[in-house]
């Protein structure tokens, strides 16, 4: 870990006309580490996470990304052209559904090597290759590689996107409920892989999910949030083993025991 | 002159012609990039050259000697009525030759003979869009070409690379216009696509139904889209045009009988008849008694009235 955060969100409120998005948040994310926000539907982690990716633009409130020359950038005072290249380069959006995220019609080596191409790649083989590559880390039979998403599983369609918004080798990565609609064994063998791959290549990361057993399994520290507020942040294991905000009790308290 | 008094020259009134006008300058000043303009309803359906139609009323003078053509064509249904079109209604001078026009209105084609300064090639374009069928959001295309975010476009080519071996797109072939815009190039074949890389003729294009004008000045550099392992390279035919002999043409095949029978031969009719007219003989050429030397063609310059 270096003695900088890569992120600095600082009082972020989004309000939608009279109503909350989220309210006056604030939090350093550190190089390397994963924070998962956590709260019931309709608590505003979303729209968070929409706000910090620049996805959407916050009502007030700033975010500083530290840029791999060293220097902290304004989120929301850069250009757009800006924000979108930084969006295909240094960092990644896993959507909760992966037709969001994916081009369905086209093969799943020129998805993952879309990003490639449009950060200037001009060589066809050297493009496969790193698609095959790819497929292989997120245990994608190679044969597959010129088939389209369509034609994939959901476990297959959430494993494509993520490589394919690795594949540029982000910093951060955004992951809004990945492991949302799949069942339980598909999930466990995800939350496997994005653990492995998280580790490996010392991303950080801000995943946004309501299942608690996720936040336990990636994250290192979490936020809990309702109705657009921060009630509880610290350390995944304290939070969860020792919650202290009413609200946080509740929740924990809510998780079915098999 | 009575007969066209209805007529405003060349059919468009005055201040149309102005807008369209404006839109072209504004393309031949941002090269590859598509102006809006305020398109017109036209005597003819969308889809049959109302943007090239609109584009050539806006330019064309009484001195101007016009020529269409149809997919190489000048004989054709579309070539033939538009030419008509503009005799009517502007009076002009129509001519199949290529040298002598001053303006020639397209539609899938360039011209083999060589384009000299001075001309004016005019593009019918249906979809001016080269991200159209990548991305259909026309605000997100706007956007990435604003932003020359043209990485998708390598996705169309990797694509059929990956599913055909090569890049297996043979017209509308995408093209970098100095060094900036993404261009389609109307429906040409990728054949005439280097034709168009620092010609001396200036070239408009115009797309009617989509309301579309962009333009590629004199000696502008056209390069087409390619991987460094998987050059662009042209089509090919491995034998000459049937009736006049001509090599590295662009051929059209054409079907001669019920049982298999077909001959290739030149898709540009004018090219095709001064090479006959010069004595060129393909295998399949009939026999003729025309006298070397003289151009058919050039009889076929209809001087205005």
């Amino acid at each position: 870990m270096t003695d900088e955060p890569l992120l600095r969100v600082a009082a972020l409120s989004k309000f939608y006309g009279s109503r909350v998005g989220c309210d006056n948040v604030s939090f350093d994310l550190w190089p390397g580490e994963v924070l998962a926000v956590v709260g019931e539907s309709g608590s505003g982690k979303t729209t968070l996470l929409n706000c910090l990716s620049t996805r959407l633009l916050p009502s007030s409130g700033t975010a500083s990304y530290r840029m791999r020359d060293g220097q902290f950038r304004e989120l929301y005072r850069m250009s757009e052209a800006e924000r979108r290249f930084l969006m295909r380069t240094d960092w990644g959006f896993v959507h909760q559904n992966p037709a969001d995220g994916l081009r369905m019609t086209v093969s799943a080596g020129a998805n993952v090597g879309e990003r490639l191409m449009a950060v200037g790649d001009r060589h066809y083989g050297k493009i496969r290759a790193t698609a095959v590559d790819w497929l292989s880390r997120v245990e994608i039979d190679e044969d597959r590689i010129d088939d389209e998403p369509r034609a994939f599983s959901g476990g297959m369609r959430q494993r494509l996107q993520i490589a394919r918004n690795l594949v540029t080798g982000p910093r951060l990565v955004f992951m809004d409920e990945p492991t949302g609609g799949l069942d339980v064994s598909v999930q466990a063998r995800l939350l496997d892989l994005l653990r492995g791959l998280v580790t490996d290549l010392g991303l950080a990361a801000i995943v946004v999910t309501h299942d608690l057993a996720v936040a336990r399994l990636l994250s290192q520290r979490m936020m809990v949030m309702k109705d657009g507020r921060v009630v509880e942040s610290g350390l995944t294991d304290r939070v969860l083993d020792d919650p202290r905000a009413p609200y946080t009790q509740l929740l924990v308290s809510s998780i079915l025991q098999v | 002159m009575t007969d066209i008094a209805t007529y405003n020259f060349a059919y468009l009134d005055e201040q149309t012609k102005r807008m369209i006008r404006r839109a072209i300058l504004k393309g031949i000043a941002i090269p590859g990039y598509q102006v809006p303009f305020a398109s017109r309803e036209m005597p003819m359906p969308y889809g049959w050259g109302t943007g090239g139609v609109q584009v050539t009323a806006s330019i064309i003078g009484p001195d101007d000697v016009l020529k269409v053509i149809d997919q190489g064509a000048d004989d054709t249904t579309n070539a033939v009525s538009i030419r008509a079109f503009f005799r009517k209604v502007a009076n002009v001078a129509v001519t199949t030759d290529t040298a002598t026009a001053t303006i020639i209105q397209t539609r899938h084609r360039i011209p083999e003979h060589p384009l000299t300064a001075g001309q004016v090639l005019v593009f019918q374009v249906p979809i001016p869009e080269p991200l159209r069928f990548l991305e259909p959001r026309e605000t997100e295309t706007r956007k990435m070409h604003a932003l020359e975010e043209y990485g998708l476009m390598h996705v169309k080519l990797y694509e059929d690379i990956a599913k055909h071996g090569r890049i297996a797109t043979t017209y509308a072939y995408p093209v970098k216009v100095e060094g900036r815009y993404v261009m389609d190039p109307s429906p040409t074949p990728k054949f005439d696509n280097p034709k168009m890389h620092r010609s001396p003729a200036l070239q408009l294009f115009g797309a009617g139904r989509e309301k579309r004008i962009y333009a590629v000045p004199p000696f502008t550099d056209v390069v087409s889209l390619d991987f460094e392992d998987h050059p662009f390279e042209v089509q090919t035919f491995d034998q000459p045009c049937a009736l006049c002999a001509a090599e590295n043409v662009y051929l059209d095949e054409v079907i001669l009988d019920d049982h298999g029978g077909h001959m290739f031969v030149c898709s540009d009719t004018d090219h095709c008849e001064k090479r006959r007219a010069d004595g060129h003989r393909g295998h399949l050429a009939p026999e003729t008694h025309t006298v070397p030397g003289t151009h058919p063609a050039s009889e076929k310059m209809e001087p205005a009235q």
